[in-house]
């Protein structure tokens, strides 16, 4: 039992059993958003505006290094038969070079795989410690961190469309598609501009914020009703296990989504720009 | 939200909130499996080319529930 209870403490966040409950019906504390407002590891001054460093920005940081190790490390001393790390990093690139850059923009995208496949190992990372011992917390549970990449996103295609197509040309492409009825621009128009410079990004951000976001919550719940669970001090103990399984199971699909949700903000962000490189006829 | 205690309801109303949000996605979901499973079903060599369309079509409607579940988080106090 006592086992259990702290492997269960080490799996949760910390922070979050001992969350304050807002009602004092059942006893139990359903995790919520406050989940996410990490205690403060130190902080410093710029100014007036304090700067905290949380758990996110460590896990921020180490993400960036083990992407940026992995790679370097696997490119250092690059040779025609490769070893086994530059093997590695080589099949790792090409699902991202071939599998998506090729794949969705054509032949011309192969020159936006360096980018795309930084952004997709970046965000796996990021997703992936969601389910890593000791980290435990996507940081892409954070909305800034995804709204930043969406943003970074956005500038890319348009800066490929106006680069590609000029400023004009590809702005009329996005207002006025073609092949429609003149009087349907009256409607098409705003829609148009409004989903492909608002409604992209913002659904980009929020897509993945909202998926580890829901995903850490879910394995929360689970987690802290096996505690619960387990000093309850009546018959309903017996369901504690089942909570625990349930958190198991939910620890694999979590991994399962994190890897899935890197992929699509990749392809999304590559479709954009296949769809910004095709001039409108 | 006096309307509501007078009625005897209690609790959150973003569990119902949610539910609602998930019929869409869930019918969603449902339709883009199938489809993939038919054309997996006719056309075996289909697979890994719809693999990427199959996922990406998940992703989108699965994000629509996804952003009912964030919403009574937002708007819950």
């Amino acid at each position: 039992m006592l086992t259990l209870s702290l492997l269960t403490g080490v799996l949760a966040s910390p922070g979050v059993l001992t969350a304050p409950c807002d009602k004092g019906d059942s006893g139990y504390c359903a995790p919520s958003s406050t989940a996410f407002d990490l205690p403060e590891l130190f902080g410093f001054n710029i100014g007036s505006q304090h700067v905290a460093i949380t758990k996110f920005t460590v896990l921020l940081l180490l993400g960036v290094v083990v992407v940026l190790g992995f790679f370097l490390a696997s490119t250092r001393r690059s040779s025609l038969v490769p070893s086994k790390i530059q093997w590695m990093g080589e099949s790792a690139y090409s699902v991202i070079r071939d599998g998506v850059a090729r794949d969705t923009i054509g032949p011309e995208g192969i020159k936006f795989a360096p980018y795309l496949a930084s952004l997709f190992f970046f965000l796996l990372i990021m997703n992936v410690f969601g389910v890593l011992p000791f980290a435990q917390i996507p940081v892409t549970s954070k909305i800034s961190y995804p709204a930043f990449l969406a943003i970074i996103s956005l500038i890319l295609f348009n800066f490929v469309g106006i680069k590609h197509q000029g400023v004009g040309k590809y702005f009329k492409g996005i207002a006025f598609p073609s092949g429609v009825p003149k009087a349907m621009y009256l409607i098409l128009t705003p829609i148009e501009i409004i989903s492909t410079l608002i409604v992209r990004p913002f659904t980009l951000a929020v897509r993945l914020f909202a998926n580890m976001f829901a995903g850490h919550l879910l394995l929360l719940v689970f987690i802290s009703g096996t505690t619960f669970l387990l000093n309850v001090n009546n018959f309903s103990v017996v369901f504690s296990p089942l909570s625990f399984i349930m958190a198991i199971a939910m620890t694999f699909f979590e991994l399962f989504v994190e890897a899935l949700q890197a992929y699509v903000f990749v392809v999304l962000t590559a479709s954009y720009i296949s769809g910004a490189l095709v001039e409108e006829h | 939200m006096t309307v509501l205690a007078a009625a005897g309801v209690t609790g959150s109303l973003g569990a119902i909130g949610y539910g609602l949000a998930a019929i869409g996605p869930g019918i969603g979901v449902g339709l883009i499996f199938a489809a993939y499973i038919n054309s997996v079903a006719r056309q075996p060599e289909s697979a890994s080319m719809n693999r990427q369309n199959l996922f990406l079509g998940f992703a989108l409607v699965e994000a629509l529930a996804l952003l009912g579940f964030v919403v009574p988080f937002i708007f819950g106090k």
